[in-house]
């Protein structure tokens, strides 16, 4: 089991976020949450790890994992 | 209290005709052992196996038998394994409709299949599906066959229970029938009568949960197609006769059809024939005869009591609790209540256990309502998600679903009844068989396996059972014995209770539910799992 990572991670930081703003180009609101949305369960189960999930939805509402 | 009979519903079978019995001229209320309040399917799997085990039962409804109506016509391998060891299950097999895989469609496209039983090997399917109103009628005929071997039931029809009192050592029953009112006292009452339970009103107790805001239509139809006998579900179908849609053959060409309105209807609009028959037709197409043959429009809730067992009255089924029906989790959790209680109740009231064992059937039957109760919510706030966001990660899922395999099961249109496992039970012996397969732990109900030309099941159940494999078990007072080796002991059998143990020992409660298991045990061993699980402090 890992943990969370909340270090930096990324390569090229500035292009992984010009490549998630350039998928959102064009979209109306309504679009862009159904894009979120489906990046996020894409994304989640590429993870797989529940821990690591529950640790994730903690950090995003802005608590302490 | 006192109010006339009336009845409340329509009857689709007069089972239970109002008798006369000699407790209404006693000048004392006359006493009984066991006294069940309310006819349905729980009531009746209740007296059934409370009756074959010699305890004696009385069993009051208001009405002379069943009501006419869409209920449940899910019933899940559990259920059916109950039944047949009360001896109700081969007439319903036989004229239930055998299925066991679902379809999920989105608009046109199937996102979804699943199978409830991809293995070989047991007596009954995965499910049936057959109109309640059947249900009760073959087990009412188990009842009378029951009763003419000699099993001490007693079936009271027109037999309103109005009012209950604990005196301590025994309850007193104020009961209305069409000659007038009498009374009954009873050691134990248990309370099947429903979700409204005129009992659990009586006594005051909370029944708190959630209502889910949707409605949906329920439309038998009758009409002769040939569509698989599959559970077909639709999300947002491409017909558009309500936000989703299900789909389910009954036995005598009968389909039942479920249309989700959502919140704001008019319901009197909506049961319109004309209206009806208008969603209806969008879904089969134009040219497709069928007739109507019952619709309702219902709104559901998951909730229960605090505890199921108030002293010397215990609640069971509806009662006790209600979960919405996707899932089939309703009938089919209310007559393993029964299952779980009757053995418990038989051993208290022979001397045999002591009156705390009836204290884990609210221990095990709590958690079980639980666990449906947590599945039936699940699936409706899939089925009816509600905020927007809700809303989205549903739409995202379905989207995802036509691609991409991982999305699959995240889609929930229901999760089938399944029997929960008492973890953490404290009739449980921890376990003590190495390496033993998962779903055979104790508290785990005994997976069925075919044993000679029969089945596993068949010789478990109604007594304490040492099952014991690849071994021969030691003999134990009032336990009965079944050794598997050699050739008796199959693939299935092995694969099952076995796993990569060369033999183990189960201790088998009557409810088939599994008590210790053991790679090798003393007759100590298995003695003290007996005392537990027959509620020794
Ligand atoms: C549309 C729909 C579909 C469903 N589908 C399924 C399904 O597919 N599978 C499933 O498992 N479940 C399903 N259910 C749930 C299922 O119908 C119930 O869980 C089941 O009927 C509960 O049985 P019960 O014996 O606890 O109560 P009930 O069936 O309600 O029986 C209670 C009995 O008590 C009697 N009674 C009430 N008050 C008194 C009194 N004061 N004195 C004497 N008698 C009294 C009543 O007349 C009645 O006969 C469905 C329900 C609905 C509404």
């Amino acid at each position: 089991m890992s943990d969370l990572i909340l270090e930096p991670n990324i390569p090229d930081p500035d292009g992984f976020y010009a490549d998630l703003l350039a998928a959102h180009e064009g979209l109306s609101d309504d679009e862009s949450a159904a894009l979120n949305a489906r990046l996020i369960l894409i994304l989640a189960n590429h993870i797989g790890d529940r821990a690591v999930l529950r640790d994730a939805l903690t950090a995003a509402k802005g608590d302490r994992p | 209290m006192n109010a006339p009979l009336r009845d409340r519903y329509p009857l689709a079978f007069r089972l239970y005709p109002y008798r006369r019995s000699a407790d209404q001229d006693a000048s004392t209320p006359a006493r009984h052992s066991v006294v069940i309040v309310g006819a349905g399917p729980v009531g009746l799997a209740l007296a059934l196996d409370l009756g074959q085990k010699g305890t004696p039962v009385i069993v009051l409804d208001d009405h002379e038998g069943v009501g006419l109506g869409s209920r449940a016509i899910c019933f899940a391998k559990r259920t059916l394994e109950i039944m047949h060891r009360v001896g109700a299950g081969a007439e319903m097999v036989d004229k239930g409709v055998v299925w066991q895989k679902g379809r999920v469609f989105r608009d046109r496209d199937e996102v979804f299949a699943f199978d409830l039983l991809p293995e070989e090997g047991h007596r009954c399917p995965a499910f049936i599906n057959l109109q309640q109103p059947h249900f009760e009628r073959f087990q009412m005929e188990a009842v009378t066959r029951a009763q003419t071997a000699g099993a001490p039931i007693d079936v009271r029809g027109k037999n309103r229970v109005d009012a209950l009192t604990d005196m301590g050592d025994h309850v007193l029953l104020d009961i209305m029938t069409p000659d007038g009112p009498y009374r009954i006292a009873a050691d134990y009452v248990v309370a099947c009568d429903g979700a409204k339970s005129p009992i659990r009103e009586r006594l005051g107790l909370g029944f708190d949960g959630r209502v889910f805001e949707d409605n949906f239509l329920i439309a038998d139809v009758k009409m002769t197609a040939d569509f698989p006998t599959e559970r077909w579900f639709w999300f947002e179908p491409w017909f558009k006769s309500g936000s989703s849609a299900l789909l389910h053959k009954q036995p005598d060409d009968i389909w039942r059809i479920d249309f989700q309105l959502g919140w704001d209807i008019d319901r009197n609009t909506e049961l319109r024939p004309e209206k009806v028959r208008a969603r209806v037709d969008q879904m089969l197409g134009p040219d497709v005869e069928y007739e109507l043959d019952w619709v309702s429009i219902y709104t559901f809730q998951c909730r229960r009591m605090e505890r199921f067992r108030h002293g010397r009255v215990l609640f069971a089924g509806d009662s006790a609790h209600q979960v919405s029906p996707f899932g089939a989790r309703g009938a089919n959790s209310g007559v393993q209540d029964a299952d779980n209680l009757g053995w418990k109740l038989s051993a208290v009231l022979n001397g045999h256990a002591p009156e705390t064992l009836l204290d884990s059937y609210d221990h095990e039957r709590l958690q079980a309502a639980d666990e449906n109760i947590l599945n039936s919510t699940r699936s409706t706030d899939f089925l009816t998600p509600k905020s927007r966001t809700s809303k989205l990660f549903r739409d995202a899922v379905l989207t995802l679903a036509r691609e991409h395999a991982f999305a699959r099961p995240l889609i929930n249109s229901g999760r089938l009844s399944t029997p929960c496992v008492y973890d953490g039970s404290p009739l449980n012996t921890p376990d003590a068989l190495e390496g033993g397969p998962a779903r055979t732990r104790p508290g785990a109900c005994c997976p069925d396996a075919p044993v000679g030309n029969g089945f596993l099941l068949d010789h478990l159940g109604g007594r304490f059972t040492l099952l014991s494999l690849g071994a021969v078990g030691p003999q134990i007072d009032g336990v009965t014995t079944l050794s598997l080796t050699g050739d008796a002991l199959g693939p299935e059998l092995a694969d099952r209770y076995l796993g990569p143990a060369p033999q183990a020992h189960y201790l088998v409660r009557p409810d088939q539910h599994i008590a210790a298991r053991w790679g090798s045990a003393s007759a100590n061993d298995i003695e003290a799992a007996l005392r537990r699980a027959m509620g020794a402090a």
